[in-house]
């Protein structure tokens, strides 16, 4: 069948526009810094020893959460039990609270004064000491083992069900099942979380820096800002993102070369029924491992909501306005998430046929998982200063960089299914005559409405707790929920602080839930 | 004794079999009914997908109700996905021997054998995706060989075959079943796939598996349910 | 009485709004972010020198102090802004250098600062010492000097980074001032009692208060903090016999300004007691210029060091790099 050759339809150009509004986003602004810079650029000793650390702990971090994240993912798949889909949105709590929260959080758990110290002491033991290298990866690890898990998760949840049951009938036991159906399935998934994971270590700046214990532990991200604020350094800020960028484009490469492609569902709570791994000592270790897992994540949150709650009621008016103008952020940035993403996937999918145009498509969505917030906030500020008063578009500028920072997620659960809905529904689509914005709406829309709820709800929530670019543009007026949680630490208001900690923990959390959910309920698929 | 459904009830989601019905030993039967009348559900209950709500299953004389479906002394054929894609052939006959795959020599020309009895010599190292669709039957097949279980269940396997094709199919599962002297229950939705291969066929519908009669009596006189399907 | 005035305030409150709708001049200041905030001095400061300039007063905040000239530079000669306020002796160098900023021309009034003040420029308006604070009911006995502190194996401090922060960038000078050649010597000393380096001053002071670290390095007026606003007298700085390091607060005018006076109106006004009564229990420092009120009560508590030490601006500026090659190398190890 001869496809119809298209010239650029509106649905292509919704994805080359989006396309384009990313690339000013993200290189755009680099170019922006640069050609600001008033002497020509030098990498320093220093910024490759932040280099080399950089990518080193980010090569840490990813393993690490991958490791665990595995035998989580695995006790998830392969268990039913009361709360796991409450347990499943908990769990990824960590990877949207806004990074000084989590720190003190982890610090209440594992910290000189914390939990943990207490327990030991006793013993004699103690106090514990995360200070340094492994300090930072605790604290990635803490961001970051919930999405490991969550991809992964995917992964099995991406094994058809019949497969279990064929292994049922053969009678496989667990060690059979992992050999022959998980093995080659982490083969396919566990590349591409590795560099995900990677990817988001390698931009992580104030964990690194609180964390571990001194200069030792700079990133490029410090570098970055060094440059800007310490240095007044453009050029030397430009080039460094320009690294940033290269260290990521490594690793997107690398894991693309090892990975095998395999279609994601964006769905995480289908539970597959297993015959297998019925033992008690499978049973109980999947138990255990559950509650380490879930101790490791929630008991830090735990520390934070113990902390805010005493203070929540007291909360300055200020608090609850500068909350209602994230609710506004997020909802705005959520759309733009979801337009971006749609538009991206729809294009990506249409060009099917020049496989080389699509992949350009996919790589400049996930470009922003490696940009600098520092360097587009300035290169955003250089770049509308001339035109515009950069305070008036503090608020709709955050929106904007908080979708292009949430997108890559999206596009992951989006293209997979705009992908089978396209191949699915596509020939019958065309067969009977619906096309554009009747085919989005009629069979695609109702089709991808879960990864959709999911890639809502996941962006919301970013949007709500991430401090974003809000920091350089804002007037008094202005706040944020987040920049207001600093602005209180800044006056010494460390408990109204942890009240508002709680608050942006609460709304976070049930902003993903709504989201999420919303994209369940009714669907019979 | 055979298979013996022991005052069996089934029920998914407000929708319910029974059956109280027994299969002698080597026999083959088929099972035909209205699609969604519950034949496939009565399949995987049989082989342990599915835990019935009241009743027991058992097989000569031995209750296999709460056996997990890999200790039960049949082999259930599915409408698809019997093979897996990104095993060999080879690999795919060989898990009846062995889940684990480590086969020895002895047991590795055993595969061979077997490939070569359902006609599929020399296909061994091929993925699944790169036979045909009769060749993945024969494939399935001749894993159901080497796995040596006394019961098999077959869930519209050869569904998607041609008419010929099907038909070498219901052969080689004659001759196979004979063989090994395998009972034999076969779901069909085709009249003809029954009076081809079962001796006996019980009538499933309204809820309820009927005890076995020779198929060329039901087909002869069929009561009121079975003529309303048949048209 | 009280309606009446009331009612007065209404009208001359509504009579203002009618005239900022025709051409009430606005005066743009450009400060951080903490003292905009509706806990920093912006607030009050606002509504005392709006009462008096026929103006409208315009904060606009950026960051820190750092980000601040950060903004200043990337705009440059187009600028809003009028007047910057919040630099500190530290920036003040790099600010000049710009060029943007004009001499204020002003008769400057008697700083009570323990340094002479004699900048063209830049004004300040604030200013504290550096020191390391700590919990009474935690540490008894605290250390008196960076050698002291050296030898107390039990202590564990959080300082800031000086690439990022203005106390981290304070306390790399005061032990460059206090040890010259030997302060590579001192910080590798340091570097165990060292608990980790913060980007800011709120994550350390966060974890000092959260009881993580025994100390946190912030300001000798931090104290005042607690014992006024929250009653609690057990927060005390460590004096440290060296001498601390200063930090003064300045501002300045820009040469691009469309509002000379108001901007030279403000400058004055920020001498004055209007402002400077405001700052010590909002900006949590000693103003510039004693109020006639004099200090808030609990301000007599604070330990007052010895010896003030500071750079001055362009020793600052020329030293700074090589200090912090100096500290990076000594805590690297």
């Amino acid at each position: 069948m001869a496809r119809r050759a298209q010239p650029l339809s509106p649905a292509l150009a919704l994805g080359w526009g989006a396309a384009a509004l990313l690339l000013a986003l993200t290189l755009g602004t680099i170019l922006a810094v640069a050609w600001r810079a008033e002497a020509a650029a030098r990498l320093g000793a220093a910024d490759w020893a932040a280099i080399r650390f950089t990518a080193w702990q980010a090569l840490l971090s990813a393993a690490i959460s991958v490791a665990l994240a595995i035998p989580a993912a695995r006790a998830l798949a392969r268990r039913r039990f009361r709360g796991r889909g409450v347990l499943i949105t908990l769990l990824g709590a960590p990877f949207i609270l806004p990074v000084i929260v989590a720190v003190l959080g982890l610090l209440a758990v594992f910290g000189r004064a914390g939990l943990v110290s207490g327990l030991i002491a006793p013993l004699g033991l103690g106090p514990l000491s995360i200070y340094g290298l492994q300090g930072v990866v605790l604290a990635n690890v803490f961001f970051n083992l919930p999405l490991a898990t969550r991809l992964i998760l995917q992964g099995w949840h991406a094994i058809p069900a019949e497969h279990f049951r064929l292994a049922a009938q053969l009678g496989m036991g667990p060690a059979e099942i992992a050999r022959h159906l998980e093995r080659p399935m982490l083969r396919a998934v566990v590349p591409g979380a590795f560099a995900a994971i990677f990817l988001i270590c390698i931009t992580s700046f104030a964990v690194a820096l609180t964390l571990g214990g001194g200069p030792r532990a700079t990133t490029v991200e410090l570098a970055i800002y060094q440059a800007f604020r310490f240095d007044f350094d453009l050029g030397r800020a430009a080039l460094l993102a320009l690294v940033q960028f290269g260290l990521c484009a490594i690793a997107a490469a690398a894991a693309l070369i090892v990975a095998v492609p395999v279609a994601f569902g964006a769905g995480l709570d289908r539970t597959v029924q297993r015959w297998d791994a019925g033992g008690r000592a499978y049973r109980w270790g999947d138990a255990a491992l559950l509650t380490l897992v879930a101790g490791f994540l929630l008991l830090p949150l735990a520390m934070v909501a113990a902390g805010g709650l005493a203070a929540l009621p007291g909360l300055p008016a200020s608090v609850f306005e500068a909350a209602l103008r994230s609710l506004a952020v997020a909802l705005a940035s959520t759309a733009l998430t979801l337009g971006l993403g749609i538009a991206l996937a729809s294009a990506i999918v249409r060009l099917r046929d020049r496989p080389r145009r699509a992949g350009f498509l996919e790589a400049v969505g996930y470009l922003s998982i490696a940009a600098s917030p520092m360097v587009i906030g300035t290169g955003l500020f250089i770049l509308l200063f001339p035109v515009a008063d950069p305070v008036a578009l503090a608020l709709p500028v955050t929106a904007l960089v908080n979708a292009a920072m949430s997108l890559p997620f999206a596009l992951r659960a989006l293209i997979p299914a705009i992908r089978d809905v396209s191949e699915t529904y596509g020939r019958l689509s065309e067969s009977l005559g619906i096309g554009g914005w009747t085919r989005f709406r009629l069979v695609t829309l109702p089709r991808i409405r879960r990864p959709l709820g999911f890639a809502a709800g996941l962006s919301a929530a970013l949007s709500m707790g991430d401090l974003g670019v809000i920091a350089l543009f804002a007037d008094p007026d202005q706040a944020t929920l987040p920049l207001q949680l600093y602005r209180l630490m800044a006056a010494y208001r460390m408990e109204d602080a942890t009240g508002a900690a709680l608050l942006l923990l609460c709304l976070s959390l049930a902003l993903f839930w709504i989201f999420d959910r919303g994209g369940r309920v009714g669907t019979d698929t | 004794m055979g298979l013996t459904l022991e005052k069996l009830l089934i029920e998914i989601d407000g929708f319910s079999i029974a059956g109280d019905l027994t299969v002698a030993t080597g026999r083959r039967v088929a099972l035909i009914g209205p699609s969604g009348a519950g034949k496939s559900t009565l399949a995987a209950a049989i082989a342990g997908f599915i835990a019935p709500a009241r009743g027991r299953i058992l097989w000569e004389g031995r209750d296999i109700t709460a056996l997990p479906p890999g200790d039960r002394p049949l082999t259930l054929l599915f409408q698809d996905h019997n093979l897996f894609p990104h095993m060999s052939v080879a690999d795919n006959v060989a898990l009846g021997l062995r889940p684990s795959l480590r086969l020895s020599a002895a047991e590795g020309a055993r595969v061979d054998r077997v490939l070569d009895r359902v006609g599929l010599a020399g296909q061994g190292a091929k993925r699944p995706g790169a036979l045909s669709g009769g060749q993945q039957s024969r494939a399935a097949l001749a894993r159901v060989l080497l796995r040596d279980r006394p019961l098999l269940l077959l869930d519209e396997p050869f569904a998607a075959l041609g008419p010929a094709l099907k038909a070498e199919m219901l052969a080689l599962v004659e001759e196979i079943a004979t063989e090994a002297g395998l009972t034999v229950l076969m779901i069909t939705h085709d009249p003809a796939d029954a009076e081809r291969l079962a001796q006996e066929t019980i009538l499933v519908a309204d809820g309820r598996a009927a005890p076995p009669v020779a198929t060329g009596d039901l087909f002869a006189d069929p009561p009121p349910a079975l003529r309303a399907y048949l048209g | 009485m009280k309606p009446i005035s009331i009612l007065a305030a209404g009208c001359s409150l509504a009579l203002a709004g009618a005239a900022a709708a025709q051409d009430t001049p606005t005066l743009t200041v450009y400060t951080y972010d903490s003292f905009v905030t509706e806990w920093g001095p912006g607030p009050q400061v606002e509504a005392a020198f709006e009462e008096t300039c026929g103006c409208d007063l315009e904060f606009v905040a950026a960051g820190d102090g750092a980000a601040l000239l950060a903004r200043v530079r990337l705009e440059g000669a187009r600028s809003d802004a009028d007047v910057v306020l919040g630099l500190d002796t530290n920036l003040m160098a790099a600010a000049a250098e710009t060029g943007l900023f004009a001499p204020h021309g002003l008769d400057a009034p008697a700083f009570d600062l323990p340094v002479t003040w004699d900048d063209p420029t830049f004004l300040p308006y604030d200013w504290g010492y550096f020191a390391f604070v700590y919990d009474e009911t935690r540490i008894g006995d605290a250390p008196g000097s960076f050698r002291e502190l050296i030898a107390d194996e039990d202590l564990k401090v959080v300082i800031q980074d000086p690439r990022s922060s203005t106390p981290g960038l304070g306390l790399l000078l005061w032990v460059k001032h206090a040890y010259g050649d030997e302060a590579g010597t001192i910080w590798e000393a340091l570097a165990p009692r060292i608990l980790t380096v913060t980007k800011g001053w709120s994550e350390a002071y966060g974890m000092f208060l959260e009881g993580e670290a025994d100390m946190a390095l912030s300001y000798t007026t931090s104290p005042a903090y607690h014992l006024i606003a929250e009653e609690d007298p057990t927060k005390a700085a460590a004096l440290f016999e060296e001498g601390h390091y200063m930090q003064v607060e300045v501002a300045g005018k820009l040469a691009g300004t469309d509002q000379p006076e108001l901007a030279d109106a403000f400058l004055t006004f920020m001498t004055s007691d209007r402002f400077q009564s405001v700052i010590p229990t909002t900006n949590w420092m000693y103003p510039a210029v004693t109020p006639d009120s004099g200090l808030p009560k609990g301000f007599e508590t604070l330990a007052t060091p010895d010896k003030a030490l500071l750079f001055p601006p362009e020793e600052a500026a020329a030293i700074r790099d090589a200090a912090l090659n100096e500290w990076r190398d000594a805590l690297s190890r």
